[in-house]
């Protein structure tokens, strides 16, 4: 594996073209059974082209982005240095707008006058089966970051193409397995490990005695409570892996301090929302609906969303188009809020007590997760979402270290595995697009001794614990936000048990 | 014969580009955008909306901060087009405008400078691999129909000079509809039949980028998903919109 990995000096340094470097590269297919369950067809249908092609002008018909995307593209080369996974394997079909031209050149062949006189001369070519299956592998070698689209001249945001080509691709029975089981595990139980409500019961009432052990204070996580204040609607990550369920911890510490009343729900026990990924605004829909309905049926005033990244475009951007109205919670309160919005206002308000010194361990710095940076938004401000996490890090721990400003905020560089590709089926593109993030890191690390990096994503968290080692770190180098927050807070009537710490 | 043969195809360029932009404008205006998916960095208001396309539209700013020699090329190729556009004005009014005239020298000079950025935008084309790869054959000869253009003008401005008092006496007779006589100048012919080709492309080439620009959701939405709900495809609450 370790010949594989990319030997970057800088992060954002260029490859030569590597032609058909990850080429036949492609997740595992949808077997019937997840396709069904969604209605998909189970497998690719016999008049796939006139379905596929009707599909491409339903979306024009009723997705102005599609149509926009696709129209005004002068391949003027600025994106084409721009996604991790070009910088990271070379290949040229990884540049943003290649991506693009796979799709565009069959809609240009179909829907433009140009593309149906003269396709040679605008790169116009007829679907056959090979393209669906070269859509496939490269449409899924995209994480929908949507890195290339703050570069573009107009604006032109791959990861919709991307969602459209994936979307076409389910319709004509060629589903991604990963995404399209996970989201009818959403629908089955409520979440997308498929962890029904007994465990999680059981898995949260483990976690209080963890807290209590720790700390001696008794704080709960409380389940399908009935009349609590917030219903808090996190990734399911966060109740079994590493370093997830730190993150967990720091929430209900932070909760708990700020002495509000909160549940989660085990109906709807996951904000993930994968129906993003797959490009289907239905699932989407679905998914957003369960959340809507736990809400009501728990009598709750206030959402709020735990650490993901997609999730909280989804829940920020989409759920009150695709669930809303949500008139029934307290208008007071933005709907939704992020966990991280909570926690920063809280500390504003002098809430908490913390001893900074407790991450003192960790010299650290912040991967800002690509749809909280690109595509939504925290606090009031434009570049809340860069201020908040930054602000409430600052607040807990004392070495802190931003990367290269080209790979942070606006321009942050995907984790290498978002957009529906955190599976093993695709580790070799995983490995090689984090390659720009792990330089940047790299630098820091020389530059100031980082030992650790935080983000508030799931998919970040796992992508990374899995990579980092690859590149000389610990899989425990990557931490939650509100883990360094559970590490510094001091809660009310805790035992200062430990004064070995104090005096060095 | 010549001038009937020119007039007509202005006439039918001019109809093309016209009802072709008007469609495909009414088109993006209709297409409905089902989801709210502003881009960082999303003003939170529709004034800041403006501002951030009037950064866009007279600074290229997002191409700024991506790659400096695209910015360089196409920044200086599209604000002397606009230049040389305005100076053009003069052939089809009379009186000319205080503000054509005064224009006048910037706009001649302004022809060297777009055709200087066109060359670097096409030497791109060939020389940085990436953009190779990216372009098809009608790329290129976007290119070499602009430069073409510029340079057929020039050549009638600084080289070989036309009867400009015969063409403008033709352009004005367009506009009301009297066919004239033009000078049977190559230069001339060259020029104006590239016009008119390029006229003709506008509505169903990459020169909708124009247009496109200002319907495209990641830049044109504000970013105000938490206060204002966007109705996409369901409203939830019974009634229709459309």
């Amino acid at each position: 594996m370790t010949e594989d990995i990319p030997q970057m000096d800088d992060p954002l340094d260029i490859p030569c073209l590597k032609h058909g470097a990850m080429e036949g590269l492609k997740p595992f297919i949808a077997a019937p059974i997840h396709q069904e369950a969604l209605g998909f067809p189970g497998e690719l249908v016999p008049d796939w082209k006139e379905r596929a092609l009707e599909k491409m002008a339903e979306m024009a018909e009723t997705n102005r982005a599609f149509q926009i995307y696709l129209d005004t593209c002068v391949k003027c080369g600025a994106c084409t240095d721009k996604c991790h996974y070009f910088l990271g394997t070379g290949d040229p079909k990884n540049m943003p707008v290649a991506r693009q031209d796979l799709l565009r050149s069959v809609y240009r062949r179909y829907f433009t006058f140009a593309g149906k006189y003269f396709p040679w001369l605008v790169g116009a070519r007829d679907l056959t089966e090979d393209v669906l299956h070269e859509w496939y592998s490269y449409y899924h070698q995209c994480s929908e970051c949507r890195r290339c689209s703050v570069f573009c001249p107009y604006g032109i945001d791959t990861a919709e193409i991307t969602m459209a080509a994936r979307d076409i691709l389910a319709h004509v029975g060629i589903g991604q397995k990963y995404s399209n089981e996970i989201i009818g595990k959403v629908h089955a139980i409520g979440n997308n490990l498929g962890l029904p409500a007994k465990a999680l019961g059981a898995t949260l009432e483990d976690l209080e005695e963890d807290i209590e052990d720790e700390t001696g204070v008794s704080v709960r996580i409380p389940v399908d409570e009935h009349g609590a204040d917030i219903l808090l609607v996190t990734p399911s990550a966060d109740f079994f892996a590493e370093p997830h369920i730190d993150g967990l911890l720091g929430y209900a510490k932070v909760f708990h301090e700020a002495g509000v009343s909160w549940t989660v729900s085990s109906y709807a026990s996951e904000a993930a929302n994968f129906g993003l990924f797959i490009g289907n605004q239905d699932q989407m829909r679905e998914v957003s609906l369960r959340i809507k309905k736990a809400a009501q049926d728990l009598g709750v005033k206030r959402i709020i969303f735990g650490e993901c990244g997609h999730a909280w475009r989804v829940a920020y951007g989409f759920m009150n188009t695709l669930a809303g109205p949500f008139d029934f919670l307290d208008q007071n309160y933005p709907i939704p809020q992020h966990i991280l919005e909570f926690t920063w206002d809280e500390i504003q308000k002098g809430t908490f007590t913390f001893d900074k010194s407790k991450n003192d361990h960790i010299r650290l710095t912040y991967h800002d997760s690509c749809n909280v940076a690109r595509a939504s938004r925290m606090g009031d401000e434009p570049g809340g979402q860069f201020e908040i996490p930054r602000n409430v890090i600052k607040a807990v721990c004392n070495n802190y270290f931003d990367m290269e400003r080209d790979t942070t905020h606006e321009s942050t560089l995907c984790c290498g595995g978002g957009g529906g590709l955190l599976t093993d089926d695709l580790m070799d593109l995983r490995v090689k697009g984090a390659s720009p993030r792990m330089t940047a890191l790299q630098q820091v690390t020389e530059d100031h001794g980082v030992t650790h990096m935080a983000a508030i994503c799931a998919i970040c968290k796992t992508q990374f614990s899995k990579v980092m080692p690859k590149y000389g770190y610990d899989m425990d180098s990557i931490l939650s936000v509100h883990q360094l927050v559970s590490n510094a807070i001091i809660l009310t009537g805790q035992e200062i048990d430990d004064a070995e710490d104090t005096n060095d | 014969m010549l001038g009937t043969i020119y007039a007509l195809l202005f006439y039918v360029a001019t109809a093309l580009l016209v009802v072709g932009l008007a469609m495909k404008i009414r088109k993006y205006a209709r297409t409905p955008a089902p989801l709210r998916i502003p881009v960082t960095p999303s003003p939170t208001t529709r004034t800041g909306v403006i501002l951030r396309m009037f950064r866009e539209v007279l600074f290229f700013e997002s191409l700024f901060k991506s790659n400096k020699w695209i910015w360089a090329f196409g920044w200086v190729f599209h604000m002397s087009m606009w230049l040389v556009l305005a100076r053009h004005l003069r052939y089809f009014t009379y009186d000319v405008w205080g503000w054509v005239a005064f224009i006048q020298p910037f706009g001649t000079y302004a022809g060297f400078a777009m055709v200087a950025g066109l060359a670097g935008l096409w030497a791109r084309r060939f020389l940085v691999e990436r953009i190779r790869y990216i372009s098809n054959p009608s790329d290129h000869l976007m290119l070499a129909l602009i430069i073409a253009i510029g340079g057929s003008g020039l050549t009638m401005r600084f080289v070989a000079h036309t009867d400009i008092i015969a063409v403008k006496a033709f352009m004005l007779g367009l506009l009301r509809f009297r066919i004239g006589d033009l000078p049977a100048d190559p230069f001339l012919l060259i020029h104006l039949g590239l016009v008119a080709t390029l006229m003709i492309i506008f509505p169903i080439s990459k020169l909708l980028h124009a247009p496109g620009l200002f319907f495209a959701p990641s830049r044109v939405q504000a970013d105000n998903a938490r206060d204002v709900r966007h109705v996409g495809r369901w409203d939830n609450e019974g009634e229709q919109h459309d």
